[in-house]
């Protein structure tokens, strides 16, 4: 009778038990959404401001595909991913953790008709949609700049919300392993941080060397990048399916881990 | 003959080498309150979290209501169980009445229906000043009594509570003690595991004595105290008072004589010869009195102090 359970691996079960939890998460965030907002929001236009007009004066234009687009453009449509990618990845380890450790909300919420598996949905799918929150912030004031007005940005905000559900996924992980606050460091310095600076957001991946490109090319990032970055431009994205098909293995291989790692950690 | 809540039957549960649950089974009848008492390490918790479905059973079976199994039917079961943890779980951004709406959501309550129930609880609790206020602003018994009130939104057939006074100041304490006395009047079951034998004496209709995974007493406060101690006690202290227990006429008249540190327990049938026979050391102090749980606590699980978790 156990051994389905015991299995850490085995598949998720996943109900509508989700949205009640996802729900609770909303409701808290909407207290302190506009702080919370302002804080999200203000560094990525920091970085862009400060790179795309201050580099961008002594870079001018980037070749891109044998067109040439102005600095602002080629860094704005790439810092948009690592801003989804960040706003999700900060709300998966640090606020999930204060809810599942600190706060112990999980451990609350599972004394209701509530399985693990439906609160790590829940906990996915919140990081998820406040990345998207983010970054339709974030795209309101790129408009505004004038950036690009491309009406294919609207086939670009979902493809953003698909990068932040994966990095979600992949920040979960973290949260499961994590004892404290201070292990979420090692995965910004070794994982995120390289891959911002590997992913083609500041300058072309085709500046690395070959080795170092290949690997880069399969980063969930990159994958990113070269999926809306065409569509800032008014283009359509090159090998579109494949690079869906790469965000999506990394997501669903990610949540299964995560979900199997949180188990083993709420399991005794 | 109503069928019991809960049946626990053969429970099993080992950490590596260790078996902190052996062969353990009892059962929660509708309208009774079951205290389950034992040192630090005795298996309570475990045992609880096996009960809750947050733990997997080694072997044997949980059976609750209308033999919806644990762990098989988790949700079935949850969705007519309150439990109230050791630690609070409340949200500390939200109001009282926000923390039992959301909690109530996890049941896939309606609003409208967990709103309507919201005023009732909070008075129930005492609580229905604090509506607005904060966990943060709230004390230790007010908190307590919040999840408790939580634990009742979806008026369950079973509570569950762990602990559910410690940390608590006595007025806390016995105010919750009072409202949960009003829940078993109404007719509710609880399952409670404390560290408080006047607590035990107080709610619990049957007790479940566990030490080192293993049931070692069952049956009514009342019952246990009468089938293992002597009615009374007289314990003496002060300078000498150790060697009193080597006394031959002193021992003669009582059951059982017990040292503890400086003191000694003289268990008896007969109190009154007893104290005027400790006349004869005017210089010690003694104090007569009834056997309660907590002797009989001791006498099945000893003296010596339990560290582990």
């Amino acid at each position: 009778m156990s051994q389905i359970q015991n299995n850490i691996w085995a598949a998720p079960r996943l109900s509508m038990r989700w949205w009640p939890v996802f729900l609770r998460n909303w409701l808290v965030w909407k207290k302190l959404a506009i702080p919370s907002l302002v804080g999200n929001i203000a560094e990525p236009l920091m970085w862009l401001v400060a790179f795309g007009y201050g580099l961008g004066a002594l870079v001018g234009q980037i070749e891109l595909g044998g067109e040439k687009v102005p600095y602002i453009l080629y860094l704005a449509s790439g810092s948009i991913c690592m801003s989804a990618m960040n706003a999700a990845t900060f709300e998966a380890l640090y606020s999930a953790f204060s809810r599942m450790h600190v706060q112990k909300t999980w451990d609350g919420i599972m004394n209701a008709p509530v399985r693990l598996d439906d609160v790590v949905l829940a906990e996915m799918l919140w990081a998820a949609f406040k990345s998207l929150f983010t970054v339709t912030a974030i795209l309101g004031v790129m408009l505004a700049l004038g950036i690009s007005h491309s009406w294919k940005l609207l086939v670009a905000w979902p493809v953003l919300l698909g990068v932040g559900i994966t990095f979600s996924c992949m920040a979960l992980i973290f949260n499961a392993l994590a004892k404290g606050y201070d292990f979420f460091t090692y995965y910004f310095t070794l994982f995120l941080t390289p891959m911002m600076f590997l992913s083609g957001i500041f300058f072309p991946r085709e500046q690395l060397p070959p080795i170092v490109r290949a690997i880069a090319d399969w980063l969930p990032l990159s994958v990113a990048v070269d999926l809306v970055r065409p569509l800032f431009m008014d283009r359509w994205p090159d090998h579109p399916l494949r690079n869906v098909l790469v965000l999506a293995v990394f997501a669903v291989v990610s949540f299964w881990i995560a979900l199997a790692l949180t188990r083993k950690r709420f399991r005794s | 003959m109503n069928s019991p809540l809960l049946s626990v039957d053969h429970l099993v549960k080992r950490y590596g080498d260790t078996t902190v649950v052996n062969d353990l089974s009892f059962h929660i009848e509708p309208g009774e309150c079951l205290g389950v008492i034992g040192p630090n390490g005795a298996g309570k918790t475990t045992t609880l979290r096996m009960c809750l479905g947050l733990s997997e059973p080694g072997s044997g079976s949980i059976v609750y209501f209308d033999g919806q199994q644990m762990p098989q039917d988790v949700l079935a079961i949850k969705a007519q169980l309150g439990v109230v943890a050791q630690m609070d779980t409340l949200d500390p951004d939200f109001t009282a009445e926000e923390n039992l709406l959301v909690f109530g959501r996890y049941f896939g309550l309606p609003d409208a229906t967990i709103r309507e129930r919201i005023p009732q609880l909070l008075e129930f609790a005492a609580l229905s000043h604090k509506g607005k206020a904060k966990p943060g602003e709230l004390s230790g018994g007010m908190k307590r009594r919040l999840s408790l009130a939580r634990a009742l939104i979806n008026q369950p057939r079973l509570l569950m509570l762990d602990e559910p006074t410690t940390g608590l100041d006595p007025q806390a304490r016995h105010l919750m003690w009072e409202r949960l006395q009003v829940l078993l009047q109404e007719g509710k079951s609880i399952l409670l595991t404390t560290h408080f034998m006047d607590e035990a004496e107080r709610l619990c209709s049957r007790l479940l004595v566990l030490d080192q995974g293993r049931k070692i007493a069952e049956g009514k406060p009342r019952d246990l105290i009468a089938e293992h101690l002597e009615p009374e006690v007289v314990e003496v202290f002060g300078h000498g008072a150790v060697a009193l227990a080597q006394e031959a006429s002193l021992k003669a008249l009582a059951g059982r004589v017990e040292v503890s540190g400086e003191t000694v327990f003289f268990y008896t049938h007969d109190s009154r010869a007893l104290m005027a026979a400790l006349q004869a050391w005017p210089a010690l102090r003694t104090l007569n009195r009834l056997s309660n749980l907590e002797d009989l606590f001791l006498k099945l699980t000893g003296r010596q102090i339990r560290e582990e978790g």
